[in-house]
């Protein structure tokens, strides 16, 4: 009695969790009069994102450039850094490592405003790569905190011996340690893509042309319009955009994100 | 045998040779090669970190215009902190946001945690079901909102209510969009530190004849608490630094009745193009989540003990 009471409870919740995703997914879907999908069900408020502002096209192509060059960005700063905190001994090593930990102390929106006028002088305004970096900044105490233990999981014996043989330290990195650490790097990457991919206020702080922005601040910018009616069905084919990817690579590389989460990623 | 085995044994030999060279020859090389692989990160946290945190302190001491010349004011950008009706406002709004959010978070992802912490079938999609709305980012989570409680278009058209009309309903809404999305992120928390007690504790309460009650108070609470602290912990400065649901979803309104003080940040620095001003508050906000932070692991480690 009592478990099927639990049952049904736990049932109710699960529905009450999916059905805004549900939600929108169908009203994307619908048609609505006055949007791009009048009647029936298609493709028609999609279509239609193809048209809006600068195209569906190009706040894509935004979004995955800058989400690209920021798994990579951390992916190759961590997997170096992770590799130098592990194994060798080096000057100043501590004050680095806390220094890089410390990003986790200082809330990310205080350091914006700065970060936008220092991109600016460094020619990085309103631009992607500059924007990338930033996420790099911040996703960087995980990911090399996360690299570095993977590397210390490595046995010593394995790189070592490599080296003995010949190997340089660059060899041993690459073609022994690398494809030791996989699920570090899987695991570094997913979160890196996640947040840059979902990230609004850098990008609405960090650029200022239409042209450049990533899909959150250019599906927002539907829903600021001075005059006319605002286009719902449209506005939830953006957030299925949006959503659809995370939560594809959720439900693959949920192993990944456990394994993220249980070290420490909630911060970042 | 041993003639074939004297071969390896003499590379064996070699290679321990070469290793004791290798370890005598490597101070020196070594130190500059960590440098070197180190290099890329210390770049990184030096400009986009460091430089920033230094520039945001010297900014806040200057008038800063968002084009033009800066000149120095202090502590003018500070003064006039107080003199900002609607950053007090936001500083009210935010600690009361944070303190509801925080208890009804912790709450229901408690309830969610306790639902699901045992093997039983379907427990795994109810934890994937659980979690999903935490892995759509928060941005898009609150546009889909957006789009839902709007009284024409939302399935909720017929309840004749105005969600994000009044200050009241404003903040309720938020609330409701804030649970959806964080609620489960929550319960991956404590599930963790639920799975961490072993089970010889609740076996030993059971035959000790403990109320289903006594246990959960009695022995899963206490045992819970460096994870709940953790929880608080991420919760607290989450909400404190609160933007996406309070700029996209309900846009500050009603009458400014929803604005955070992350937003007031944004609006001194690109309507009224005052970053000096921005730049101190920031510098505000950011030494007292720093002296919360720090307070907040003291807790922690207390709590681990």
């Amino acid at each position: 009695m009592r478990r099927t009471g639990s049952y049904s409870a736990t049932s109710a919740l699960a529905v009450l969790f999916l059905f805004p995703l549900l939600w929108s997914g169908w009203s994307s879907l619908k048609g609505q009069p006055g949007s791009g999908q009048t009647n029936g069900y298609g493709f028609g408020n999609y279509t239609r994102m193809a048209h809006f502002g600068e195209g569906l096209t190009s706040y894509l192509t935004n979004s995955l450039l800058v989400s690209a060059m920021t798994v990579a960005g951390t992916l190759l700063v961590s997997a170096l850094g992770g590799y130098a905190f592990a194994r060798f001994a080096f000057p100043g090593k501590n004050l680095l490592f806390l220094a890089t930990l410390a990003i986790l102390m200082v809330p990310y929106a205080t350091i914006l405003i700065p970060l936008y006028v220092l991109l600016g002088k460094i020619g990085l305004q309103n631009s992607l790569v500059g924007l990338s970096l930033v996420f790099v900044m911040f996703q960087l105490p995980f990911a090399l905190y996360m690299m570095r233990n993977s590397f210390e999981a490595v046995p010593r014996e394995l790189d070592e011996s490599a080296m003995v043989d010949g190997c340089g330290t660059f060899r041993a990195f690459t073609l022994i340690l690398l494809p030791a650490v996989r699920p570090g790097l899987v695991t570094v990457g997913l979160f890196a893509f996640l947040a840059s991919w979902n990230d609004f206020l850098a990008p609405l702080i960090l650029l200022n042309d239409g042209a450049s922005f990533p899909l959150p601040v250019a599906v927002w910018s539907m829903t600021q319009r001075t005059f006319g009616a605002i286009d719902y069905g449209m506005l939830e084919a953006g957030v299925m955009v949006m959503a659809i990817p995370c939560l594809l690579l959720f439900i693959v590389l949920q192993r990944y994100y456990v394994r993220g989460f249980m070290s420490g990623a909630l911060r970042g | 045998m041993t003639r074939l085995a004297s071969p390896r044994a003499g590379r064996d030999l070699d290679r321990v040779a070469a290793r004791a060279a290798h370890a005598r020859g490597r101070p020196r090389s070594r130190r500059y090669i960590g440098m070197l692989y180190a290099a890329p990160t210390a770049v990184i946290v030096g400009v986009l970190f460091l430089a920033p945190l230094a520039l945001v302190v010297w900014m806040s001491l200057n008038k800063w215009p968002l084009l033009g010349q800066p000149r120095f004011n202090a502590p003018e950008n500070y003064a006039k902190i107080s003199d900002d009706p609607l950053f007090v406002d936001s500083v009210f709004f935010t600690l009361k946001y944070t303190l509801i959010i925080t208890v009804l978070l912790s709450a229901v992802a408690l309830g969610l945690a306790l639902l699901v912490q045992n093997r039983r079938p379907g427990v795994t999609f109810f934890r994937t079901a659980f979690f999903l709305p935490g892995a759509v980012g928060f941005a898009a989570a609150s546009l889909l909102f957006y789009g839902m409680l709007n009284p024409d278009f939302g399935p909720l058209g017929f309840m004749d209510v105005k969600w994000i009309g009044t200050p009241n309903m404003a903040l309720f809404s938020t609330i409701a969009l804030v649970l959806w999305r964080f609620a489960g992120f929550n319960m991956l928390i404590l599930l963790t530190g639920l799975q961490a007690i072993p089970v010889q504790v609740y076996e030993a309460a059971r035959t000790d004849g403990a109320s289903r009650w006594q246990t959960f108070t009695k022995i899963t609470l206490p045992l819970l608490r460096p994870t709940i602290a953790l929880m608080l912990i991420l919760s607290i400065t989450g909400s404190l630094l609160a933007f996406d649901q309070f700029f996209i979803f309900t846009n500050g309104g009603p009458d400014n009745s929803t604005v955070s003080m992350v937003m007031v940040i944004y609006r001194n620095a690109f309507f009224r193009f005052d970053l000096g001003g921005a730049a101190a508050l920031s510098v505000v906000l950011l030494a007292a989540l720093v002296a919360l932070n720090a307070l907040q692991l003291r807790v922690l480690r207390g709590g681990d003990k």
